[in-house]
């Protein structure tokens, strides 16, 4: 199950399935959307752009890493790129396993992971009619938030959390 | 005078007479190279729009034909004159003026020049490695200038030298102390050709650079094929920054070689395909 990039909506229902697994006794899934503000300010729509040559590779690499790390039976990630409005799905992260503790341990192990590693980037337009690369320029123009590179968009804020062995 | 700060556009000195040398400058062979294509390649490296200053009777001779051009438009003898017509033709426009008999000026000459330019002043230059006087004719000459040359040459003033000592302008000292050199007499000539065939870095070779997200709109293009002598992607990025000004400092980036990452010290090799990677952003 490899890593992948997708131009429309994301299949959930189809991705699901390529999950399927007669020893698996849950699924988990995280679905990032498309939210209507960030750092104070309105956002009306998302572009995605990706290396993708590198990304799928790194993408590959982090599921890889998931199934070694937790003992899940299958695990996929799909990552939208193009212009993207407002409550559209950004990315969509399933894994299945036999129990339920290591689906949801590995489901936000994938998320964390391909939001700090994978060569994906992410214009936001404003209600203001600005736009800016996140990550990339808002540090510098609003020293309010500089408080790193590190900040989220789409979701919750998440700590990068402690992996498990 | 506008207090916006003028843009900059390259002029390459290709009119002189050459009469010390008996052969034209501009045509001289360095490395494979004329000096004029060195000259013009270097520049452009820095600043989007480059010129070649020509004289009436030099806009067929082949070298400099295939260039944009700015013939001397201007009445009288000497470098001023192109300076003053490169003015005249852009009023808006400030120059970087580099004569074509300068076959050790460097990227971080220029880029020194650059960084350091004072817009307020009529003239960002150099001082000279060996006298101490302004060197002319590796400078940043502002729109200002141009009435204040008109007058001094209009006074029967030939040397822009002497202008630049007498102007009120900004003189640097140059970090690299031979950037400067010109040749003018055959000997100089063998010399300077001897000297860069020995301290050349391996030859230059061509990688292919794209570009994303930030990057890509920073540097107008999401790729290119460059011909260069950085050895490493960290030299490469400080040649490409130099031209693009990318408002991400290369600690912020991570780089790949061939669609993987690498280190910033990794040995580039013809043909390597790089690529920098600002902060990502995904989910």
């Amino acid at each position: 199950m490899r890593f992948r990039f997708t131009d429309a909506a994301i299949d959930t229902e189809a991705a699901r399935r390529e999950l399927l697994d007669r020893g698996a006794g849950g699924y988990v899934s995280f679905e990032g959307w498309v939210r209507d503000h960030n750092e104070g300010l309105e956002v009306t729509r998302l572009e995605y752009e990706a290396f993708q040559v590198l990304a799928l590779k790194e993408g590959d690499r982090i599921l890889a890493e998931a199934l070694q790390r937790f003992p899940i039976k299958h695990a996929l990630c799909i990552h939208r790129v193009g212009s993207l409005d407002l409550t559209d799905m950004a990315v969509w992260v399933g894994v299945s396993a036999a129990h339920r503790g290591e689906a949801f341990d590995a489901c936000r192990f994938i998320i964390d992971e391909v939001k700090h590693r994978v060569p994906i980037w992410k214009k936001e337009h404003y209600r203001s009619g600005d736009s800016g690369w996140v990550n990339c320029e808002r540090c510098a123009a609003a020293p309010r938030h500089a408080q790193g590179a590190d900040h989220d968009h789409a979701h919750e804020p998440l700590e990068h959390s402690v992996l498990p062995e | 005078m506008s207090s916006r700060t003028a843009p900059i556009y390259g002029l390459i000195l290709a009119g002189g007479a050459s009469s010390r040398m008996r052969r034209d400058k501009a045509v001289l062979v360095y490395q494979g190279r004329t000096q004029l294509d060195r000259a013009f390649e270097l520049v452009k490296r820095h600043v989007a729009d480059v010129f070649i200053s020509v004289r009436g009777g030099q806009i067929t001779e082949p070298t400099r034909a295939q260039k944009p051009l700015i013939v001397d438009s201007v009445e009288g003898a000497g470098p001023i004159v192109g300076i003053r017509s490169a003015l005249a033709a852009y009023p808006d426009v400030a120059w970087l003026v580099v004569a074509c008999d300068l076959p050790f000026l460097s990227d971080a000459a220029l880029e020194q020049l650059l960084g350091e330019r004072d817009p307020r002043v009529l003239a960002t230059a150099y001082t000279s490695a060996h006298d101490g006087l302004p060197e002319p004719l590796c400078a940043i000459w502002e729109p200002a200038a141009a009435a204040a040359l008109a007058a001094y040459q209009s006074n029967g003033g030939q040397c822009p030298r002497k202008f630049l000592s007498a102007h009120s302008v900004l003189l640097l000292e140059p970090r690299d102390r031979h950037a400067l050199d010109n040749i003018n007499t055959p000997e100089e000539y063998q010399q300077a050709m001897d000297a860069l065939d020995s301290n050349a870095p391996a030859n230059s070779m061509q990688l292919k650079i794209q570009y994303f997200a930030l990057m890509r709109e920073q540097a107008g293009r999401s790729e290119e094929t460059l011909e260069t002598s950085a050895a490493t992607p960290a030299e490469l990025f400080s040649e490409l920054n130099a031209r693009y000004r990318f408002t991400l400092p290369r600690e912020q980036l991570k780089v790949a070689v061939n669609s993987e990452f690498a280190d910033w010290s990794r040995r580039l090799s013809a043909g390597d395909a790089v690529v920098f990677i600002p902060p990502v952003a995904g989910g």
